[in-house]
């Protein structure tokens, strides 16, 4: 620790509200009360690899969905890639892979509409330093009903979606090694289709009421917590978005490719984990880079500018009006995540209506096995950002090593630099204000960290605000119930 | 042919229990074990639904009934558990991807126009920081009180005889 922080002021603020989880924000002062320093502390999944060591492999797949319950699809996908390599199954059938997809851009609908219309479209609509009475999504119900029970729908079909294709909401059991357990009914499908219009015209509203709020923000925004960064994720080869499967790219702040074409399995040739003693959370980095330079962000922001293109229509051209904005350059705007999620919700949509049209998904051919391996290694592209699960299987079938870097852990970084970012910008003084409180909380929450890691049981998330002087001293505390 | 009043209450009323909580987490996971117990049952007009969290969606959901029992582990409070009626309202702990259950109470009254009462019966646990999947002893003992008291008023229909304001 430098001395310019063993000679500050700390703040902390602890949890953050609306993000689950034991999320603590420590800031540190100057003799100036200047900002030098911000640290966000994420208690991580301390203990979850020694619950899954010694399980059979074959368990992964549902067994790590109690890792997470904000992102149970998510991590059911990516072991069951992993585990797809442990089986030998190189190429799924058809069917497998399209049920599979179907279920994933179900999550990425359902999560994606309940971060923007029930947690960032309070902040968007009524300001960030509105009175908390009314910035809350009661108040968006009440001033703006009708987007609010959009979301609330657009949610409801993703999560129908992720019940037809898993079997259940709990612990499901759709995706396993080699393939999938099930195809999706003409009934099932049937029922879909009748609402699939309705939730691309919503998707295209959501769009424009982002496209529209970030333009008309843009010089407020533009500086919000935002820093040039590199940018990370899955692109498809021919180098579209594709948020189920892809080759490993990352490009620097002004679009130029740091690696490409990258086959996943060899993650670790590329991607490495720093660890700092005063997080419990490490810090990825890309490995030419070194730690100082290769740390990068994930998410949609990353996807939108790292990809060349997007497959499907409505999403492309949606995609090129956000690339303008920065003349074909990453737009690396904090803020402007929630516009690129956007952008990804009407992906989602789109196709999620071709997979509906795709005789595939009534098929019977749902699992291929082929040369049993003892390493199974699966990327996806979770709603906020890449997840890799990295296993070893022993001869006995039992899992013996289990390595999972998850989105919020690969955002890390940048995680720290905003909140530093809008620290320096709203702390005067002393005092822990509520617009510094929530200018923080806003931009954390536009990479929509998971810290589901935390049980959530009634009664176990104050908000603890605490200030330090530079002795350590506690000199003021506040805690939200 | 005459039905019983509670009888009539029965087919009068669609009861929703709603347990939540992670399965994982040690005493986290008295909610969907005490849902669990009670679909078991069968008992007639009662739909029961579990999930990790509870959800914006839970409030389409919640409009479609006359009650509803959000069951869900408590870290503090009353032994062996507490019932008791809620009110729609704006939660302090409203966290981003969990909702808590006035919240989506209210939201199924404001966006659903839900005329639902709406009940919390919480379980006290004792031990939720590892991941686990057995509950404790003393947990384990909860639920099945909580379970026997949650049988006797579906059984009955009344739910505000046997609640305690808050």
């Amino acid at each position: 620790m430098s001395s310019t922080i063993d000679d500050s002021k700390r703040i902390i603020i602890n949890p953050v509200t609306r993000i689950e989880g034991h999320g603590k924000v420590s800031l540190y002062l100057d003799d100036n009360n200047k900002v030098v320093q911000a640290r966000f502390h994420i208690i991580e999944f301390r203990g979850f690899e020694r619950f899954i060591k010694g399980r059979p492999y074959w368990e992964m797949p549902v067994a790590v969905q109690r890792l997470c319950g904000i992102c149970p699809v998510s991590h059911h996908l990516a072991a069951a890639k992993a585990m797809d390599m442990v089986v030998g199954a190189d190429t799924l059938t058809p069917t497998a892979e399209k049920m599979r997809r179907l279920m994933h851009y179900g999550q990425i609908l359902q999560s994606h509409s309940l971060h923007f219309f029930h947690l960032c479209s309070p902040d968007l609509l009524f300001g960030f330093d509105a009175d908390p009475e009314i910035r809350n999504v009661i108040g968006v119900a009440k001033k703006h009903p009708e987007l609010a029970v959009q979301g609330v729908m657009m949610r409801k079909y993703g999560q129908e979606l992720i019940k037809a294709t898993a079997g259940k909401k709990i612990h499901g059991t759709g995706a396993i090694p080699g393939g999938i357990n099930k195809n999706l009914s003409i009934e099932e499908r049937d029922t879909f289709l009748k609402e699939i219009d309705k939730i691309t015209g919503w998707a295209r509203s959501a769009v424009k009421i982002a496209r529209d709020y970030t333009m008309e923000h843009l010089e407020e925004l533009k500086d919000f917590g935002s820093f040039e960064s590199n940018h990370t994720s899955l692109v498809r080869e021919d180098g579209a978005m594709d948020l189920y499967h892809g080759r490993l790219r990352s490009i620097d702040a002004d679009g130029n490719k740091i690696i490409d074409d990258i086959d996943y399995t060899n993650y670790l040739d590329y991607i490495a984990e720093e660890v700092r003693d005063w997080s419990y959370m490490k810090f990825p980095f890309i490995k030419s880079l070194g730690p100082e330079k290769g740390w990068y962000r994930v998410g949609p922001l990353a996807r939108v500018n790292a990809c060349d293109f997007i497959d499907t229509p409505e999403a492309e051209e949606a995609r090129k009006v956000f690339m303008s904005l920065t003349k074909g350059k990453p737009n690396n705007i904090t803020m402007a995540y929630h516009w690129a999620r956007m952008i990804e919700i009407l992906h989602a949509v789109e196709k999620i209506k071709d997979l509906l049209n795709d005789a595939d998904l009534q098929g019977n051919d749902l699992v291929v096995i082929g040369e049993r391996r003892e390493e199974g290694i699966g990327l996806i592209e979770a709603p906020r950002g890449t997840l890799f699960h990295h296993y070893r299987v022993n001869e006995d079938d039992q899992v013996v090593m289990a390595n999972l870097i998850v989105s919020t852990t690969n955002n890390n970084e940048p995680m720290n630099r905003a909140v530093q970012g809008v620290a320096r910008d709203h702390l005067s003084g002393k005092e822990i204000t509520e617009g510094l409180l929530n200018s923080i909380e806003v931009a954390i929450r536009a990479y929509d960290p998971c810290l589901s890691c935390a049980t959530h049981a009634m009664g176990k998330m104050p908000l603890v605000v605490e200030l330090f002087d530079s002795y350590n001293n506690l000199i003021d505390r506040k805690v939200k119930n | 042919m005459t039905t019983s009043k509670a009888e009539r209450r029965l087919n009068l009323n669609k009861i929703l229990i709603l347990g939540y909580g992670n399965p994982a987490r040690e005493d986290d996971a008295l909610g969907p074990a005490v849902a669990g117990e009670i679909e078991k049952l069968c008992i007639q007009g009662v739909t029961v639904d579990s999930n990790y969290q509870l959800n914006v969606e839970d409030s389409a959901a919640i409009a479609e009934y006359d009650t509803v029992v959000f069951v869900d582990a408590a870290s503090e409070g009353e032994e062996p558990f507490s019932f008791y009626p809620i009110k729609p309202r704006i939660t302090e702990s409203f966290l981003s991807h969990s909702v808590e259950p006035e919240l989506v109470y209210g939201l199924s009254r404001e966006l659903f126009g839900a005329k639902t009462g709406a009940y919390m019966l919480g379980v006290r646990g004792y031990s939720f920081g590892m991941f686990r999947e057995n509950l404790t002893e003393g947990a384990r003992e909860n639920m099945k009180e909580a379970v026997r008291f949650l049988t006797e008023i579906l059984k009955s229909g009344s739910f505000d005889r046997f609640a305690k304001n808050r």
